[in-house]
């Protein structure tokens, strides 16, 4: 298992010394930041909190972080806490009566898919300030500015991978904490739970607020590398559908599931992009949505669930 | 220790209790008996916090319980054997015991009590790495006892403990109850099986449609003739 992690370690070390073109490295970066996004997503969806309000956390990291820029000119280092920050009150205000009021499985999905609709839709109708659905651009300055938190392809490469690696870092101890235990006994029986001393509301928002946050502060990044955001990509039904999908198909309960699903989305959208073009704009969430059905029904535990489960039993 | 007065409580418009009394003395092993439908699981999930009162007092060691939550009420010293168990079925034996002692006052203790746990329930050392829900009725009902246990509770609320059991578990079951009386324990228990649950408490009170009816030593109400015929079969 060390070795394995050395091997892959060592591999994503290289691409930036290897003669590959300026669109592969942009789609590598692309999948270590969603990679990071989805692994902060499962953080508690793997223990039945589904969340479909992501798409919000995820739009306010990174509309806070290039608003506070643009207007009055607050470094990301600033912007990004702010967003951060944002996210885990609005997590807080949503979490809290949720679980006080034991709203759970498909109404929790339902609370948080209107809580994304919410700040997509307020995105949309501020429009003097953040461009409305025309999307924006954070000014530009000149490039490897580490107060604007702008770099060149190869750095972002580096931030891409190291916080990559924190997302990963964080789920692991996630994993191995007592929260874990608890939320695996809250999912099981709520309010067996309760019975035997477990705060639930307390351990259901300590996973919410970390999920939370990480979302945000992924998002605030891809803004920040994209250097263009649109409430359709960074807010909204359609990017909590893609979090969702990815996390499932690659697997929430396995530590690098999130990732290969973030491999298996971003390779399927821009496969999708180059061979239908501008002619068939339905047709990328269609098969997104057919897909996801398929994995729900045969493969419930994702591709690495799956394979872990293959190794398992291949071991005994 | 437990004071229970003019207690009320319901679900929507249901009432369920009202003006339920009873008091539990440390050291004490009382039950609460009845038919279904009495009320006799919502006394309990309301002493543990986990439905909200209407009016009435629940006080324990001088601490009003009408603002606490339940794992605070478990921190206090109660704790809960739910109904059916309740055991977290995909968590094995070791990982639902480890449950029953969570709260932060607990969790230092965590080695030593699994420890006594096992040695009180050897069967449970056993079949410590076993997944709970496989387990047979007899089994899970120890599971769920080791698992309150865990809290090194003051009193054990236990809810209908031989519900849902074959005739010799249920024997077992009641075996396991006198021991913890033994090692000290104070005891409330909700039952259905009177004539058992008569022979290992100190007192009961009989619960009829959400309100205390008659109450007593266990010896004068089992020699009570109305207690006779309606619960005892004689």
């Amino acid at each position: 298992m060390k070795i394995a992690w050395t091997l892959l370690g060592a591999a994503l070390l290289l691409p930036p010394f290897l003669p590959i073109s300026e669109y592969t490295l942009h789609i590598l970066i692309l999948v270590l930041l969603w990679a990071f996004v989805y692994t902060a997503w499962t953080i508690m969806g793997r223990f039945g909190l589904v969340s479909l309000g992501h798409g919000a956390f995820l739009g306010l990291g990174t509309y806070a972080t290039a608003l506070l820029w643009n207007h009055w000119g607050l470094t990301p280092w600033l912007g990004l806490p702010l967003g951060i920050a944002t996210a885990v009150l609005v997590a807080l205000v949503i979490g809290y009566p949720c679980s006080r009021f034991k709203v759970v499985g498909h109404y929790f999905a339902l609370v948080t898919l209107a809580l994304t609709e919410v700040v997509r839709l307020s995105i949309v109708a501020w429009r003097d300030v953040t461009g409305g659905s025309l999307g924006m651009t954070p000014d530009l300055v000149p490039a490897n500015s580490l107060m604007a938190l702008q770099f060149t392809r190869i750095t972002w490469y580096w931030v891409a991978l190291g916080v990559w690696a924190v997302g990963l870092v964080i789920w692991h101890r996630v994993d191995r904490s007592m929260t874990r235990s608890a939320m695996d006994a809250i999912s099981d029986d709520e309010t067996a739970a309760a019975a035997v001393g477990i705060d639930v509301t307390r351990q259901k928002l300590t996973v919410t607020i970390i999920s939370a946050a990480l979302t945000a502060l992924g998002g605030g990044l891809i803004g920040q590398y994209q250097m263009y955001l649109n409430p359709e990509t960074m807010a909204g039904v359609g990017v909590s559908l893609q979090i969702v999908f990815a996390a499932i198909s690659g697997g929430m309960y396995v530590i690098l599931g999130p990732t290969v699903g973030a491999v298996l989305t971003i390779v399927l959208q821009e496969f999708l992009r180059v061979l239908f073009g501008t002619h068939f704009i339905g047709a990328a969430p269609t098969i997104y949505g057919i897909m996801l059905i398929l994995f729900i029904i045969f493969m419930p535990t994702g591709i690495c669930g799956v394979v872990a489960e293959r190794m398992r039993r291949k071991r005994a | 220790m437990l004071e229970v007065s003019g207690l009320e409580a319901g679900y929507g418009s249901f009432r369920a209790l009202h003006d339920v009394s009873l008091t539990v003395a440390a050291g004490e092993a009382v039950a609460v008996v009845g038919p279904n439908g009495a009320g006799k699981t919502t006394l309990m999930r309301t002493v543990s916090g986990l439905l909200g009162r209407r009016a009435g007092r629940i006080v324990f060691e001088g601490t009003d319980l009408a603002t606490v939550p339940p794992h605070r009420i478990v921190e206090l010293g109660i704790a809960h054997v739910p109904e059916n168990r309740r055991l977290f079925p995909r968590l094995t034996v070791e990982e639902n015991l480890k449950m029953g002692a969570f709260s932060p006052a607990a969790r230092p203790h965590f080695a030593e009590r699994l420890e006594w746990v096992y040695s009180l329930f050897p069967r449970m050392r056993e079949r410590r790495a076993q997944v709970a829900g496989t387990m047979s009725g007899g089994e899970q009902q120890m599971c769920a006892i080791g698992r309150a246990l865990m809290s090194k509770p003051k009193l054990l609320l236990m809810d209908e403990p031989s519900a849902g059991l074959a005739p010799v578990i249920v024997d077992q079951v009641f075996d396991l109850v006198r021991r913890i009386r033994q090692e000290g324990f104070t005891v409330l228990i909700v039952e259905q099986n009177v004539r058992q649950v008569l022979e290992l408490v100190d007192r009961a009170y009989v619960l009829e449609v959400g309100t205390i009816g008659k109450s007593g030593t266990a010896a004068e109400l089992k020699s009570d003739p109305a207690i006779r015929e309606a619960y005892l079969g004689i």
